[in-house]
């Protein structure tokens, strides 16, 4: 585990709990998520499974936080309710002040294009697409045109320094530089948020400390990162950490206090 | 996704799986190929029977006066056609009181032909169509020499034993001479001949010059009009507005001669090249629908064949929709994917099969009589069908693929 020099965080325990019990209030632009109460239930054939139960999270701007928890904890269907791919039973969820939980589909689509950037754990590329047609793809249903497009997916390739293998494809390319083609992509629209579900899970641990130093330099560079997973160590890496545990936060703390909680 | 982005899209995809897509459009091809085939051979057809069959036969802007109606294209019953042989027949007296009465610039012509025997040095003894004509005959039928020369005025007058023979005639009975000035027996009377006829061609494989034009009142006059009959008179008229009054001419002249009450039908025939067409044309309605069967066979099996390989390929490829959804496709991106997919392979089956199909089309012309004819409008037809097929077989799969549910999606695989 690399030293983080201890940092003032971006935003307090007071502050976060104040946001999320204002029911109905749009939050401040201080707030790129602020979550009141998400519920999601499934019903499996008669039984009913309570994934999330009342999950109140706010994140600012320029946070770089973990939501971490063990399998059946519901993070990933937070990270889906987060990631507007999935819509709340019940409960408020407002994106850059905007209440995104009774979307339509189609508004959905709009909002995930626009404000969201995702990295699969399984990278996610398309096989038969060049890395450089990759990274294009959200700008194409962004409507972009094709120069337009070409220009903004160089810079982001750039950005992850992989513009020497623009015209491979993943095939071609090692789990490192696919996952990095991955953050290029998500990163092409310039989105709210970067949502990362276990990016370093395919990878061997010398390649996921080079993927979680990307990260690092994204959230440095003011890019609000948000990482769910399993792995203590990888939640680590964030300023802070939101543990998960049966549909519920846990806890809710600066890294320090996490690592120290859990004994790293 | 714009539709030009689609479209791109589409084509890289069956660059990519160019076997697989081959078979998805080999039904669409196979049954656009049989449809242009068909509109082809019928239409090739259709403009043969007007131009060359019976536009050859009947020439331009003119009708011919008969006892009965001469080409027997058309449905007639039994009672009709038994009574057309009660009627009185034309002869040469009615000639020129009918061709004094026609309009001004008309060209008339009597004709009368048999199957008579003819007969030279050269060749075996053998049947020939002979034609007993008057002197317009020639210039009515657009029919010239290519060797010698036409009767003259002087010859038509004098009934003078010359004739004129067609290439098949020459071939047969003076192989590799000259045949003019030479003698030719027809019907046992001598001839000589002064020209041989420019070929006429052929139709559905019988050829039209085994002929051999004498003028009408020359010996041979005793097989052609027997008691003075005369099988036709041929009447053009100037332009083909003047066909009518034409008609009404010869009509009011003749009903006159053969004494009819008004409330008589006409015992004679006026026959125009329209209603020796106007049975073809019926039938051509029935040829093309039950030549379409074949193609419209084609067309669904290819339906259906592009209908399960799209869901296969929607099947195969839900993480890549999963995918694309994450990333912000709406439903409505992913419908006009795979539905422009499926359109685009479609609409390319069915351009390979408009070539195709021409191609055939002009292979059957080739080795058969009948001839094709190539249409444009088949052309587009054919794509038209082919984008049409395109799209129904594409809907189901495409709105398969666009409901799918992003978060299942992903987890595919």
């Amino acid at each position: 585990m690399s030293q983080h020099a201890a940092e003032a965080p971006v935003s307090s325990t007071a502050e976060r709990a104040a946001v999320v019990s204002q029911p109905g209030n749009a939050p401040d632009s201080k707030w790129v998520i602020v979550t009141r109460g998400i519920q999601r239930h499934y019903d499996m054939g008669g039984e009913i499974v309570r994934a999330l139960r009342g999950v109140d999270i706010a994140i600012a701007r320029n946070e770089y936080v973990a939501i971490m928890g063990p399998s059946g904890s519901g993070k990933s269907t937070l990270m889906n309710v987060i990631g507007c791919l999935d819509t709340p039973t019940s409960g408020e969820y407002w994106l850059n002040g905007t209440l995104v939980s009774e979307m339509s589909d189609d508004e959905l689509a709009r909002i995930r294009n626009k404000e969201i950037g995702f990295v699969f754990q399984t990278f996610n590329l398309l096989p038969r697409a060049t890395a450089l047609h990759n990274v294009e793809l959200p700008l194409v249903y962004a409507g972009i045109g094709a120069d337009e497009r070409r220009k903004r997916a160089k810079e982001a390739l750039e950005r992850v320094q992989l513009d020497g293998r623009m015209d491979h494809r993943p095939n071609e390319l090692s789990g490192g530089q696919r996952q990095r083609v991955a953050i290029a992509r998500a990163l092409v629209n310039r989105p709210s948020i970067l949502l990362a579900d276990e990016p370093t899970g395919n990878l061997d641990s010398a390649t996921s400390e080079e993927i979680m130093k990307v990260f690092e330099e994204l959230a440095t560079s003011g890019q609000t990162v948000i990482m769910v997973t399993h792995e203590p160590d990888i939640a680590a890496h964030a300023r802070r950490v939101v543990v998960l545990r049966d549909g519920l936060v846990a806890t809710d703390d600066r890294r320090e206090a996490f690592t120290e909680r859990i004994g790293m | 996704m714009p539709f030009y982005e689609a479209i791109r899209l589409a084509f890289a995809q069956i660059r990519v799986q160019k076997l697989k897509s081959f078979f998805t459009l080999l039904g669409v091809m196979i049954g656009v190929m049989f449809l242009i085939a068909v509109v082809s051979i019928v239409s090739g057809m259709g403009n043969y029977m007007k131009d060359e069959l019976v536009g050859k036969l009947i020439a331009l802007n003119s009708f011919e006066l008969r006892q009965r109606p001469n080409l027997n294209i058309g449905d007639v019953n039994e009672a009709e056609r038994r009574s057309w042989r009660t009627r009185p027949r034309i002869y040469e007296y009615d000639i020129p009181p009918v061709v004094a009465a026609l309009a001004p610039g008309t060209l008339a012509a009597e004709y009368s032909s048999n199957n008579v025997s003819a007969e030279s040095q050269y060749g075996t003894p053998r049947r020939v169509n002979a034609y007993g004509v008057s002197d317009q005959y020639f210039t009515i039928k657009r029919m010239d020499v290519a060797l010698g020369r036409l009767p003259s005025p002087t010859e038509y007058a004098l009934g003078s034993s010359v004739v004129v023979i067609g290439k098949d005639v020459q071939d047969h009975f003076f192989p590799n001479l000259d045949p003019l000035g030479r003698q030719i027996k027809l019907a046992g009377m001598p001839y000589t001949i002064i020209g041989v006829a420019e070929t006429q061609g052929s139709a559905f494989g019988m050829s039209f010059d085994g002929f051999v034009v004498a003028p009408a009142r020359s010996p041979i006059r005793r097989q052609l009009n027997p008691h003075g009959v005369v099988d036709a008179l041929i009447v053009q008229s100037p332009t083909e507005a003047g066909i009518n009054d034409n008609e009404e001419r010869v009509r009011e002249v003749m009903r006159a001669r053969h004494q009819l009450h008004p409330e008589q039908k006409d015992d004679f025939t006026m026959e125009t090249s329209d209603s020796a067409l106007a049975f073809w044309k019926k039938i051509q309605g029935y040829l093309v629908l039950a030549g379409i069967a074949l193609p419209a066979i084609g067309l669904v099996v290819g339906a259906i064949v592009i209908m399960n390989i799209m869901l296969v390929a929607v099947a195969e490829r839900t993480r890549e929709i999963g995918i694309r959804k994450a990333l912000g496709a709406r439903r409505r991106d992913i419908l006009r994917q795979f539905l422009v997919e499926s359109t685009t392979l479609a609409t390319l089956g069915a351009a390979i099969g408009v070539a195709m199909g021409f191609g055939f089309a002009k292979i059957i012309s080739a080795l058969s009589p009948l001839p094709a004819a190539v249409e444009l409008w088949s052309v587009l037809l054919g794509v038209s069908v082919g984008a049409g097929v395109g799209i129904i077989a594409g809907v189901y799969p495409a709105s398969r693929a666009a409901l799918l549910d992003p978060i299942a999606a992903l987890r595919q695989e």
